[in-house]
């Protein structure tokens, strides 16, 4: 692999972590104490929600799959916190975080996990499906990459609408070399479409990591040159850098009407799912220095308690706070019923849930045996 | 009444409805500039400008997921597919994003997005397009499929599917672009999931959807004039949602039934519908359903090997006196 350099990462990220080059920016000059204590709740929150499930999941309670968040939160956190009214998400199967930043309630999101009617898409949708269209939010989306036109849809359809507005299209390192991604850029470029492609890399597709799966010699965002986009390299260990360059990249959808494809280091500290043993693509060692020296919560929580916007009381309650929050989101989830088996041929088609008389639709739709 | 073709029945729905709500776009490969692969949208651009009217490039996963986006925030997108056969490199964006993003948001989102082009064989194109996908993609719930035979169904459906809510896939033909046929001028739908008799007949029925209705409405006036048998023929005009009421009336009428389809016989819709009619008028058939459908192999490019591979006015009247005999 080539050796770091300019077009391969982030220059902050060449030298161990220290006070951020961006906190003078002005997308965070005009953050108050206030302001930059809610952004620390809620990588906490999203943080406490995250481990919460680990429990659940080892109870059996949570089926099928459960992609965690730990270690990526400042990316969800950093980069929804710079949108405005008008501005739009979608993302792929690692939701949680994205569905409370954007004020989706955890018991809604704890109960949707277990399947329970009181869940976010009334337990139709689990883990990779969250979706709340009432805060901008598109979903939660389970195949790779396949979220990325549709993105490019939601900004084309602001712009249709004369809104000034931008859709943050979230995707994995793993997403980069899926044909709808290309596809999406090339339609994002030609048509000048607000849409930010925010590529989370926290550096493994799965268990395969970038030199064996990228066939790309500098970052996953250059390939953007290739469409005539801007991109840029951003260390999602800092929230400071990830509003700064988020806050760059929502000016040009909303200025220029340009997409962008911003490329956001970060690492995750569990496995791929809980499906996965997470033994053989990585060492102990890698994990451990990211949790010890490159966490961005404790990052965030160091430049604050030296900024006097925080002290370690007020870190505690906020922590314990969260932690109450999950714990009371995990107790709603118990004590929530499952659907009625009724509720399986609901919420297919819109005309059917809605039949009357102005309806287009007539005949049989849902089949018996 | 005002006689249309085919074809200028669509552009006259997508006319329509472009004129009547800001928030439909005709999109797809060469819709705008060129006038239509298949001249459907021919002078759409012109009318309506380049906002409304879209060409696309070559990238159907990536122009029909924009439609799908689209369409959650309320655009009425009618994309264009220069033939179904093209769909499936974008399957995942068709089934997977369209057919269940409503679902699995617990009934939050609906996509409101039509697809259309033709979906037949017998062109002489070979297999790679002359794909008939209707049954797989109606074997998903959350999509509606739709098949119209004749200009005034075409208009009438058309214009159903753009103001309904939910996916709808239009399933045209380019052997019947250039079909003429009675098309009034004044606002109408086709209600989707509505079944329609084209012939009223008392001692077969046949049940056809697309091109096989006129196959089998020309096999029917053989049967009448050589074989002095009087056919019913209903045309499905929408596979999902399905018109089971007036399929039944007709085999309770007639009590024989054969099966007309132009896709192949394995999982087909006729393989529903013989379902469908054993479990609900088992007792008023007076024998085995039949069926005459595309012979079972890819689409072959020789045109003669075609006409045959492909159920023909001669295959229905031998299928038919199968059923009678």
């Amino acid at each position: 692999m080539a050796k770091p350099n300019a077009l391969t990462h982030p220059e902050s990220l060449k030298r161990p972590p220290g006070p951020s080059a961006y906190a003078k920016d002005p997308a965070n000059a005009r953050l108050s104490k206030a302001d930059k204590i809610r952004l620390y709740t809620q990588m906490a929150r999203i943080r406490h929600f995250e481990q919460r499930c680990i429990r659940t999941y080892q109870q059996g309670k949570i089926g099928g799959f459960l992609h965690l968040y730990v270690g990526q939160e400042a990316i969800a956190v950093g980069t929804l916190s710079v949108l405005g009214k008008d501005d739009h998400l979608i993302t792929g199967y690692r939701d949680h975080g994205h569905a409370l930043m954007v004020g989706m309630d955890m018991n809604s999101c704890m109960a949707e996990l277990q399947g329970k009617a009181t869940g976010c898409s009334k337990g139709k949708g689990g883990s990779m499906h969250y979706f709340a269209p009432d805060k901008n939010y598109w979903g939660g989306h389970g195949i790779v990459g396949g979220q990325a036109p549709l993105g490019a849809g939601i900004a084309y359809a602001l712009k249709h609408k004369g809104l000034k507005g931008c859709c943050l299209t979230y995707m994995g390192d793993g997403a980069v070399n899926q044909g709808a991604v290309h596809e999406a850029y090339n339609l994002a470029a030609l048509w000048d479409i607000p849409v930010i492609f925010v590529i989370e890399n926290n550096g493994y597709s799965m268990g395969t990591s970038q030199e064996r799966s990228t066939a790309h010699p500098g970052s996953l965002a250059q390939r953007a040159e290739g469409y005539g986009m801007d991109w840029d390299l951003v260390n999602g260990h800092d929230l400071y850098e990830v509003r700064a360059k988020t806050a760059a990249a929502v000016r040009r959808a909303h200025e220029k009407s340009r997409p962008t494809v911003l490329e956001i280091f970060t690492y995750r500290y569990f496995g791929h799912s809980m499906s996965d043993p997470d033994k053989t693509y990585r060492d102990k060692e890698e994990i451990k220095d990211y949790r010890e020296n490159k966490d961005p919560i404790k990052l965030w929580e160091k430049a604050l308690l030296e900024e006097g916007v925080l002290d370690a009381a007020k870190v505690a309650a906020i922590n314990e706070a969260a932690m109450d929050e999950a714990e009371k989101a995990a107790a709603f989830a118990d004590a929530s019923p499952y659907p009625e088996p009724s509720a399986i041929t609901q919420d297919i088609y819109w005309e059917e849930d809605n039949r009357g008389p102005k309806t287009t639709s007539r005949g049989t739709i849902i089949f018996g045996d | 009444m005002p006689v249309l073709s085919y074809r200028e029945a669509i552009r006259a729905a997508l006319r329509e409805e472009l004129a009547r709500d800001e928030n439909v776009v005709v999109m797809g490969e060469e819709v705008a500039q060129f006038n239509g692969a298949y001249k459907v949208t021919e002078g759409l651009l012109k009318e309506f400008g380049p906002r409304r009217v879209v060409d696309t490039p070559i990238s159907e996963a990536g122009f029909i997921g924009v439609g799908i986006g689209a369409s959650m925030l309320g655009i009425r997108p009618v994309m264009e597919l220069m033939f179904w056969s093209f769909s499936y490199v974008a399957f995942d964006q068709i089934v997977n994003n369209a057919g269940n993003i409503r679902y699995m948001s617990g009934g939050l989102i609906n996509c409101p997005i039509v697809i259309r082009g033709p979906a037949n064989g017998g062109t002489n194109v070979g297999a790679t397009h002359s794909h008939t996908p209707e049954a797989i993609l109606a074997s998903h719930p959350g999509i509606k499929v739709v098949c119209p035979a004749t200009p005034y169904d075409a208009k009438g459906l058309m214009k159903a599917a753009i103001r309904d809510n939910d996916p709808v896939y239009v399933m045209e033909n380019t052997i019947l672009y250039n079909d003429k046929g009675e098309v009034p001028d004044e606002d109408y739908i086709v209600p989707l999931g509505s079944a329609d008799v084209k012939r009223v007949g008392a001692d077969l029925t046949i049940v056809a959807h697309g091109r096989a209705v006129l196959t089998s409405l020309k096999a029917a006036e053989i049967l009448e004039k050589e074989h002095g048998v009087s056919v019913e023929v209903v045309d499905l005009r929408s596979i999902r949602p399905l018109d089971e009421a007036t399929v039944l009336a007709s085999v309770r009428k007639t009590h024989r039934v054969l099966l007309v389809e132009e896709n192949k016989p394995f999982c087909g819709v006729d393989a529903q519908l013989a379902y469908l009619i054993q479990a609900k008028a088992f007792d008023d058939l007076d024998a085995p359903i039949g069926r005459v459908s595309s012979i079972d192999a890819p689409q072959i490019y020789c045109k003669p090997l075609e006409d045959i591979q492909i159920p023909n006015p001669a295959r229905v009247v031998e299928g038919a006196l199968k059923v009678l005999a």
